[in-house]
Parts: structure tokens; C-alpha cells; sequence
């Protein structure tokens, strides 16, 4: 039985290794989707004034917006002209 | 990987032992227990995978809006005469300097200057708020196509060829 686990440990740990390296690889491609949309988000905002007065700021700054909420929203930006 | 893990812990390892049922439940309780860790770390990694997302903010990055935004009013006559253009790496250029009036070509010289170097700084800013300093050539030519999808028609940008078109 002692052979046997350490036989199972070994297995174990090399699963976990792969488990590591699969996480690292997933981690290290650019994720160029959600990149897209975080570009669609930001020239929204700093193109929105396109419509309307030039220069003018515009208070349309959501809440949610901020630097303590920096994930993507995944609502699609269809209000751009 | 299993499947191997229980073809070594059902192998007797002494020729000739006999296994018992306590042994069986044994090696079965192993068997639960190192299914169950595998199968934990590979839930822990698709849930770290699906938390790692695409981060935009940081002061700088709210900063840098902040100037582009305000900056935009000033360029949109320019973008609309065709004297600025968008190019193909994300920024912004004087392509055409005979519409501008003499007396206002050096006050778009200092806005296209002034908005390039906030872009660029917008593109490095966004790579480091997901700590890859490496991803800002790519977040530049995502940047870059979508400048140039978001803009208005009449607007010129810079084709992947180098040449420019009228959108």
C-alpha cells in the first residue's frame, strides 16, 4: 500500500501540475474580445459629445463606472452614430 | 490521468496477498478522495480563468478619458474637413494641411500632439491595469480598428496598406 501511494502522490501532483500550466496558459493570451469591448466602451464615452455641444462636458458618468468597479459591462454600445 | 491513478491503486502489491474488503474500502475511499481533489483544482481554475478579465480602469486611465473627452470637441471640425485623420496604429495625424486655415494650423498641430501622447499614454495605462505591460501593442490595434469603426462618415482614416480612405 505504501508503494501504491506513492505512486498515486506522484500522479496526483503531476495532475496539479498541468492543472497550474493549463491556468497560466489561459492566463497569459490577450483576450482580445473583451479587449474590443472595453474599447467600444471608452471611445463611447469620450466620443459622446460627437452630438452635442462641442467641448461641453457631459455628466453622464454611471456610478458604476468608477475605479472600484473596473470589470467590463457586457452590454453591447448601440447608441454610437 | 484517473483512469491511471486507478489502474496503480487497485494493484495488489504483494504477489500473493489476498486483498480484503477493508483494503478495497480503502483504496476506494483514496480513490474518492484524490477524484475529488482533481476535480476541485480544475473548478478552481476554470473560476480563476473566467476572474480574469479585461480591466479598464485605473486613475491614469480615468484621467486620460477625461482629457480625450474634453479634447474631442476642438477635433471634430478637423476630423469633418478631412485635415486630421485616424490612423492604423491608434492615433491621430495632420494629413492634410491646406484646409486648415494659417492661422490655426499650429493650434491643431498642439491638439494632434496633445491627443497622440494621451493615447499612447490611455494604451500603456489600460496594459498595466491588467499587469501585462506587454499586451499594449495589441490593446493599440484593437483601439485602432475601433477608432476607426466608431467614425463618423466624411471622416478619414489610414487602411492597413498605409493608404488613406474617406469613411
Amino acid at each position: 500500500m505504501i508503494m501504491t501511494n506513492r505512486n498515486s502522490n506522484l500522479i496526483l501532483l503531476m495532475a496539479a501540475g498541468f492543472v497550474v500550466a493549463a491556468c497560466v496558459t489561459i492566463n497569459i493570451y490577450f483576450p482580445a474580445a473583451a479587449a474590443e469591448k472595453v474599447a467600444d466602451k471608452i471611445i463611447d464615452e469620450v466620443w459622446q459629445a460627437d452630438d452635442e455641444a462641442d467641448g461641453r462636458e457631459q455628466p453622464r458618468e454611471k456610478s458604476g463606472n468608477d475605479t472600484r468597479n473596473n470589470k467590463i459591462d457586457n452590454k453591447p454600445d448601440k447608441t454610437r452614430p | 490521468m484517473i483512469l491511471a491513478t486507478i489502474k496503480l491503486t487497485i494493484n495488489p502489491t504483494r504477489p500473493g496477498h489476498e486483498r480484503s474488503s477493508e483494503d478495497v474500502n480503502l483504496v476506494h475511499r483514496q480513490l474518492i478522495r484524490y477524484i475529488t481533489l482533481i476535480s476541485l483544482g480544475f473548478f478552481l481554475c476554470i473560476s480563476f480563468a473566467s476572474a480574469v478579465d479585461f480591466k479598464a480602469s485605473s486613475p491614469a486611465v480615468t484621467q486620460l478619458k477625461q482629457n480625450i473627452k474634453q479634447r474631442h470637441g476642438q477635433l471634430i471640425p478637423f476630423y469633418d474637413s478631412g485635415a486630421v485623420g485616424l490612423t492604423r496604429d491608434g492615433l491621430i495625424v495632420l494629413r492634410d494641411a491646406s484646409v486648415v486655415p494659417l492661422s490655426g494650423r499650429q493650434s491643431v498641430n498642439t491638439l494632434v500632439t496633445a491627443e497622440n501622447q494621451d493615447r499612447n499614454a490611455l494604451y500603456r495605462e489600460i496594459a498595466l491595469a491588467n499587469n501585462h505591460p506587454e499586451w499594449e501593442s495589441n490593446i493599440r490595434s484593437t483601439f485602432a480598428q475601433r477608432w476607426i469603426k466608431w467614425a463618423k462618415p466624411g471622416w478619414w482614416y489610414q487602411q492597413e496598406n498605409g493608404s488613406w480612405q474617406k469613411k
